[in-house]
């Protein structure tokens, strides 16, 4: 019995069949769809592994001296705990003293539900997700110049038939594998401070790659944007007709000609020139950013200048062309679209507009005033727990900020503060095991939802399989959690399709209309992309007639170049940077317990140039230390000579000592308070000893 | 709480290093709670991008498009047209020439250099004004200027080979001006470059049409017909542009008995010798030297916002590490450091006459410390990052010289038996001959039993050339 799904992972999410394999356990195998074209990688292959792993959890743990052992336990022992403590803390401490953490990864019921949950039934603002540390700067500055943030404003396979692509800070050919499917006709500009494969293979192809040093491709794209005018190569017509802003956004490019642009960034004049004058005379041509532009403390205005680049050349709302931010995590589009972001309401409303309030105040059945404002960002959060201020507890779904958060060292102390962290997982994560409480959920293939990917495409999971005994869904999990506190239990429906006709109504008119989104059409294969305020609605193609600004127009934004927080001096003499590799995915609490991708990558390693090993007595294979004024973290020297002098690479995927997050700054953002994951400045030691495994690989 | 009123800080000059001083305070200071900023700038104009007037020459510019940001923020208020007559630093008061004054607490003094004529017959009035036909190039007005002189087809003569000399001629050149350049040195960019350097560029400036005359005197300017040189001849020239040097404004400190050399001097602090009164820019005189550039410029200018908006009270300017690049269509020119390092540096040369190429890199303990690259346009700039940040240099030099390193070594051992043809499933050549010898014919069959070609597909054609060779020799292929 094969049943047609989607991959757990990345935000492509490649459709799939899940069927039992050889062994009788489920397998899963690629089936046709526009993102994957029937590709998968080695993760999606692998997938269904998980679902029958001995590292399962599935009886409640509970413990009462974090010191100590955890305790099976029963459901009703686990949450009457859990409700009774969160009851206690917010009756001695305020509706703030409790906190919730959620995740891209979860559907869009999840999404919908954990933020109606902590609005109503803790009656807290302390929510916010993991997707703040992915999608956050790309969705500010799309707000900004769009007034709507969708990630890719048309379908994938748009992309294959452009002249010129040009990928910022984005690696699909180790992270995304079956996306490259899309990119094998458009030559390839890869900007990326590493030869990562991306960039390989667009030298392969007669492309063209570009490695600004880490930190300056806000100067870059302002670079790439003045080397586009002076060759004459802006849409005039377009900038006239359908933007605002452009002089003011000139005045800043103005001051990255060529040459200065060099000097800053590294990159040579002519390459600026010919990646302006390849994407400027293209017939078609996209941009696409990813995380290694946009995740920094200055990632909303880099973003900013990336779009100021693809409006001046006239790219957006034009079907052909465009740009487009690629989605990380599975959800990570629906995932910001629904509540559980601290200054968001469903349907990508902001807390603090008044109308907004009243229409999903409405919804609930509430009087606007009683929902919360907004609340901290998530790193914000994370720092202040067990503090003063700070939240007290924490319910945690579908992350694992012990890994994935920067300066973990720091996030793991205040984690430890906490009076009660409970986390729902169905394995033992990092995260997991500093918690009181750990809630055993069922997988991606054991229940339904929806899911919108990186396209701004609504899909349909679909249960494979039965959870095992003793383990409940997220929305069982917040449905008896909040009757507990006091909610009737209408309204909180533990039934996906339930919430989602609820998530519609609340979305209604809000820029992320989910209202015509039904279980029928996304069962019938009926191709729904959001905005879908009607049963018959859908929009492949955003803004082809009008951007989402009240008057109709797409804004330049006024951005110049910060550069990093932090530059390496005399004692941190060196850039690093972080990022993913093929066989893990993000903090590789799942990949690290599937076999074969734990053997194929079972630590973490550190991508240095032989000189810069050589420079600190290190051979290929040595264990070093890294070490930034946040911590230190153990990896394998990997030597690339093509690797920059002054970078050295670590994959962030792994826990304990050997977190790549243990050396990265938490300074944020302004706009999207995105921490700086992309430059921290370090410097490389001999590791006296080994790090000693830890379960799951970390 | 008790509100402080915000710090009055008047910044003398409009150019580029003030206004890029007003922008990175307004940057630290967005609301202006820290300090309130004035700007006033003699000219009219909004600040503009001096650097980029060879580029409004060529015609790659309208003079609009070189405006500088204007920062939209409270703290900051700009004053163009206004020009300041003296300073008074006991009452801490400029004196304005719209007969308006300015109290400050902090003085930042940006106020540039002005082209410096030769003192040649026929070039400025007693006044100091430019005689007929002749223009600097130091603002907007002089570009303008410059455009009603000279015409397409037109001989125009630049007087002075340094980079603003070399840039103009190019960008005139451009235009269609046939141009001459006269340098009194021994040979063009005598403070960047070496002999031999300027000997290639001054042929590739002949090869584009401009006649390079090195280590001439100009002997007198003769309007309507051309620059007379010391040997007699006469170049013809419609115009003469004049980029001779440049002369630090400092007569408003002086003026204020604040100490002066050649700049107004002043410490790491960017403090003149009153700790009030501050200088960036051109106008300064700093032990680390740095004058005339911009990136200098810019770099103390955030320096001292660090300093006066509190942000970061002990920043330091250390002096500079100028890069100097040429900005000229058609030549890759980047110097850096000692041209001419002596014998304690090790120095890697390249000389290619013939092909208008020339490399001189000169390293000291493992540090580069000059640096000439003609037509080296792929690893100037990573020599360029490396000076500008003291990274030590690859082992290998010349390498560094003539492109990236060979690719890492072919692979041995294992995986050069068996190569891995598909990455994203890791998936070897071993691996698909075994799943041909169980029976998958063909690509679908080798992706249900391997998964081979189904990531990003790279290797669908290499997975296919295996098929057919194995196919087309085996019996069973047949069947």
């Amino acid at each position: 019995m094969s049943t047609a799904t989607h991959c757990p992972y990345c935000a492509l999410q490649c459709a799939m069949h899940v069927e039992p394999g050889p062994d009788g356990a489920p397998a899963a195998r690629p089936a046709e769809f526009p993102t994957n074209r029937g590709g998968l990688c080695r993760k999606g292959w692998t997938s269904a592994e998980l679902l029958s792993s001995p590292e399962r959890i599935t009886r409640p743990l509970l413990r009462t001296d974090r010191t100590g052992a955890f305790t099976e336990t029963d459901w009703d022992t686990a949450l009457d705990h859990v409700a009774a403590k969160l009851a206690d803390l917010r009756a001695a401490h305020g509706p703030d003293a409790v906190a919730v953490f959620g995740s891209g990864s979860l559907t869009n019921e999840k999404s919908y539900l954990l933020g109606k949950f902590a609005r109503l039934a803790l009656g807290t603002s302390q929510i916010d997700y993991n997707g703040r540390f992915c999608m956050s700067s790309a969705a500010a500055a799309g707000n900004r110049a769009f007034g709507l943030d969708r990630g890719m404003g048309f379908p994938l396979p748009d992309v294959a038939s452009a002249e010129v692509v040009l990928l910022a800070g984005a690696n699909p050919a180790e992270t995304m594998p079956p996306m490259m499917g899309h990119l094998t006709a458009p030559r390839l500009i890869v900007v990326d401070p590493r030869r990562s494969a991306t960039a390989a293979y667009a030298l392969e192809h007669g492309g063209l790659h570009l490695a600004p040093r880490p930190g300056t491709d806000a100067a870059l794209a302002l670079g790439l944007l003045h080397a586009a005018r002076t060759q004459h190569l802006l849409d005039e017509d377009y900038i006239c007709a359908r933007t605002t802003g452009f002089e003011a956004a000139w005045r800043y490019a103005a001051a990255f000609w060529p040459e200065q642009t060099e000097q800053v960034t590294g990159v040579p004049v002519h390459r600026i020139r010919e990646a302006a004058r390849l994407l400027g005379t293209a017939g078609g041509a996209y941009v696409l950013t990813g995380r290694g532009s946009e995740q920094h403390a200055t990632g909303t205005d880099t973003v900013s200048a990336w779009i100021n680049l693809a409006l001046a050349l006239g790219l957006p709302g034009r079907e052909g062309s465009g740009y487009g931010c690629i989605t990380g995590q599975g959800n990570g589009q629906g995932g910001r679209e629904h509540g559980q972001k601290a200054d968001q309401l469903p349907g990508y409303r902001r807390i603090d507009d008044p109308a907004a309030r009243t229409h999903v105040a409405g919804v609930w059945g509430v009087e606007p005033e009683e929902l919360p404002g907004p609340g901290r960002s998530a790193y914000e959060l994370l720092d202040a727990l067990g503090t003063e201020d700070g939240p007290r507890a924490m319910l945690l779904l579908g992350s694992n900020p012990a890994v994935s958060a920067p300066g973990t060292e720091r996030v793991r102390n205040r984690l430890s503060a906490l009076e009660l962290l409970v986390t729902c997982d169905f394995v033992m994560s990092e995260t997991a095991a500093m918690s009181d409480v750990v809630l055993p959920v069922a997988q991606w293939a054991e229940e339904e939802g929806t899911m919108t990917n990186l396209e701004g495409r609504l899909l349909r999971r679909r249960a494979v399989l039965s959870a095992p005994a003793g383990v409940r869904t997220d929305l069982e999990v917040l449905s008896s959690l909040a009757t507990r506190l006091g909610q009737p239990a209408e309204r909180f429906p533990d039934r996906p399709d339930a919430v989602l006709a609820e998530l519609g109504r609340a979305s209604a008119g809000g820029g992320a209309d989910y209202s015509g989104v039904t279980p029928e059409r996304l069962e019938q294969g009926e191709e729904v992309f959001w905005p879908a305020a009607d049963a018959a609605a859908s929009t492949p193609r955003m803004f082809l007639d009008a951007f989402a600004h009240p008057d109709g127009r797409a804004r330049f934004a006024a951005v110049g170049h910060r550069g990093a927080a932090e530059e390496p001096d005399a004692d941190y003499p060196l850039y690093a940077t972080t990022g993913r590799m093929m066989g893990h995915y993000q903090s590789g609490a799942q990949t690290r317990r599937i076999g074969e991708l734990a053997a194929a990558e079972p630590e973490a390693y550190v991508e240095v140039h032989p000189d810069t090993g050589a420079r600190a007595g290190l051979e290929e294979g040595d264990w070093a230390r890294v070490v930034s004024r946040r911590g230190a973290t153990l990896a394998r020297i990997r030597h690339r000579a093509d690797a920059r002098a002054d970078t050295v690479f670590l994959p962030f995927h792994f826990g304990g000592a050997q977190a790549a997050n243990n050396l990265t700054n938490p300074v944020l953002d302004p706009t999207s308070r995105m921490p700086e994951f992309k430059v921290s400045a370090v410097r490389l030691e001999h590791a006296d000893t080994a790090p000693t495994a830890t379960p799951g690989g970390g | 709480m008790v509100q402080h009123p915000a710090r009055r800080i008047v910044v003398i000059g409009n150019g580029m290093v003030g206004a890029r001083f007003a922008e990175e305070v307004a940057r630290r200071d967005p609301a202006g709670g820290r300090v309130g900023v004035t700007v006033v700038g003699a000219e009219d104009e909004p600040a503009y991008n001096r650097v980029l007037l060879p580029g409004v020459l060529a015609g790659d510019y309208a003079p609009d498009d070189i405006r500088l940001p204007v920062p939209e923020a409270p703290s900051v208020t700009v004053r163009t047209g206004t020009a300041a007559l003296a300073l008074d630093t006991a009452r801490r008061r400029v004196t304005l020439d719209d007969g308006t004054g300015l109290d400050y607490d902090d003085l930042v003094l940006a106020t540039g250099a002005r082209a410096a004529f030769p003192p040649i017959p026929g070039l400025a009035a007693a006044d100091g004004a430019p005689e007929q036909g002749v223009t600097a190039l130091r603002d907007v007005a002089d570009c303008r200027r410059l455009d009603a002189l000279a015409r397409p087809g037109g001989p125009v003569v630049v007087l002075g080979g340094g980079v603003l000399g070399l840039e103009a001629a190019r960008a005139l050149a451009e235009r269609g001006m046939r141009v001459s350049l006269v340098e009194s040195s021994p040979w063009i960019m005598r403070r960047q470059i070496d002999r031999p350097a300027a000997q290639i560029l001054a042929e590739q400036y002949s090869a584009l049409g401009m006649a390079v005359h090195s280590w001439r005197v100009a002997a007198r300017w003769i309007p309507g017909t051309g620059l007379e040189l010391d040997d007699g001849r006469v170049l013809a020239g419609d115009a003469l542009v004049v980029t001779a040097g440049v002369k630090a404004n400092t007569e408003l400190a002086a003026a204020a008995g604040i100490e002066t050399e050649h700049g107004v001097c002043v410490d790491d602090t960017l403090a003149t010798g009153d700790a009030r009164v501050h200088a960036i820019g051109d106008c300064a005189q700093h032990r680390g030297g740095g004058a005339g550039l911009v990136q200098p410029g810019w770099e103390q200018a955030a320096v001292l916002a660090d300093r006066l908006t509190g942000t970061r009270p002990e920043a330091r300017y250390g002096g500079a590490r100028p890069v100097t690049r040429l900005k000229a269509d058609g030549i890759e020119l980047t110097s850096m450091g000692e041209a001419e390092a002596d014998d304690t540096a090790e120095t890697v040369t390249i000389a290619d006459p013939h092909g208008g190429r020339y490399a001189k890199l000169s390293v000291r303990e493992e540090r580069i410390v000059g640096a000439v690259l003609l037509g080296f346009a792929e690893p100037a700039s990573a020599i360029a990052q490396m000076y500008d940040t003291g990274t030590p240099v690859p082992a290998d030099r010349l390498a560094l010289l003539t492109g990236r390193p060979a690719p890492e070594a072919e692979p041995q051992g294992a995986a050069a038996a068996d190569p891995t043809v598909c990455r994203c499933n890791a998936v070897t050549r071993q691996d698909l001959e075994t799943a041909w010898l169980d029976g998958a014919r063909t690509r679908t069959d080798i992706a249900a039993s391997t998964r081979a070609t189904t990531g990003c597909g790279g290797c669908t054609r290499d997975v296919d050339a295996l098929l057919s060779g194995w196919n087309g020799a085996s019996p069973l292929a047949a069947t």
